[in-house]
């Protein structure tokens, strides 16, 4: 590997920007194709799937045997709200790869009692939020049920361009929320963004269950095509 | 998920930088049930100094040996191990499966 590439590709690594290296396997000439330059690529079907699966692999192009080797960044999953669900939510992300963090001002709830492991952020949302650099490899749920503490979260996660947005509210709580969220400036598409109610219908009942409802639908989001992904949801 | 090579790929570039022959070696593809998933990689610097891993510990000793070849003669090449390689009496994977490794010079 040349080391003009090797830096280019720890600099995107760095960024979490995904990008894709591609291999020559018979006589070893590379490429480096960033996120950025998926679109305009004639290989940019395969690079789609490689990076969507996230794995790496072999495909054959112009009588060429070529390795594509996927670099994606770690997915986070960011939870508002130390409630019961982010109990059982934050373990199961956390088997699933995910850097999990949890975020809840209210100081008896982000307890490293209730959440053993898992790091807290006991801070309002305007203040925990900015620096964990949120961004387009970041799950992003809001679970308080409170409009002063969820608002703003999803607020944030809309900025961010946040791959998953969930929030937690039978429809009609969702409804008012939406009407709360355009008042301080979001938009319809941002609002659409947001699965609500939270999770596959899954007829998920305990707090467990939810979170492997939640789990569930943020795969999907993740690994799925754009057209089996709306039927999906 | 996704945290894998997280030193490996700055260890070479530092590596490289401070003046060490480096080899890269990437499982490129798999067989059975092999230990390590395509993708993963191992970094070798001309000291036998490495890091990563491309099966587990089952093939690294040969790896490091090849790539210290390839940080030689700079040319690439292909590795292959299983049972049913003739090394695999000394360096065959003990799962069952068959790996490819591609090694390459950096820099």
């Amino acid at each position: 590997m040349k080391l003009a590439i090797l830096h280019e590709l720890n600099a995107e690594r760095a960024a979490r920007r995904p990008a894709i290296l591609v291999t020559d396997t018979e006589n070893g000439e590379q490429r480096l194709v960033k996120s950025a330059d998926f679109a305009k690529d004639p290989l940019r079907a395969e690079l789609d799937k490689q990076l969507r699966m996230g794995k790496s692999g072999n495909v054959e192009a112009g009588g060429k045997k070529l390795f594509l080797n996927v670099y994606a960044p770690t997915a986070k999953l960011v939870i508002v709200g130390a409630v019961h669900i982010s109990q059982a939510l934050a373990p199961l992300a956390r088997s699933l790869g995910y850097d999990v963090t949890v975020v809840d001002p209210r100081t008896a709830f982000a307890s490293p009692e209730r959440f053993p492991d898992i790091p807290l952020v006991a801070e309002w949302p305007d203040t925990a939020l900015p620096p964990l650099n949120v961004d387009a490899y970041t799950a992003f749920v809001a679970v308080t049920h409170d409009p002063k503490i969820d608002d703003p979260a999803l607020l944030h996660a809309f900025e961010r361009n946040c791959f998953y947005i969930g929030a937690l509210g039978s429809r009609k709580t969702h409804a008012k929320r939406g009407d709360r969220l355009r008042a301080q400036g979001a938009k319809d598409t941002d609002i659409a963004r947001i699965h609500a109610p939270i999770g596959l219908a899954i007829g998920a009942v305990s707090p467990s269950e939810i979170a492997v409802s939640i789990m569930a639908e943020i795969t999907a989001v993740l690994r799925l095509p754009p057209k089996e992904k709306e039927e999906a949801a | 998920m996704l945290d894998r090579d997280e030193d490996i790929l700055k260890a070479a570039e530092d590596w490289q930088k401070a003046g060490r022959g480096v080899a890269l070696a990437t499982v490129v593809e798999t067989w059975g049930s092999a230990p390590r998933p395509a993708g993963s990689s191992l970094v070798i610097n001309d000291e036998g100094t490495f890091l990563g891993s491309v099966s587990g510990g089952c093939v690294e000793g040969a790896v490091v040996t090849e790539a210290m070849d390839v940080i030689q003669s700079g040319k690439p090449r292909m590795l292959e191990f299983g049972v049913a390689d003739e090394t695999a009496w000394n360096v065959g994977l003990s799962c069952g499966g068959t790996i490819r490794v591609f090694v390459e010079k950096v820099g």
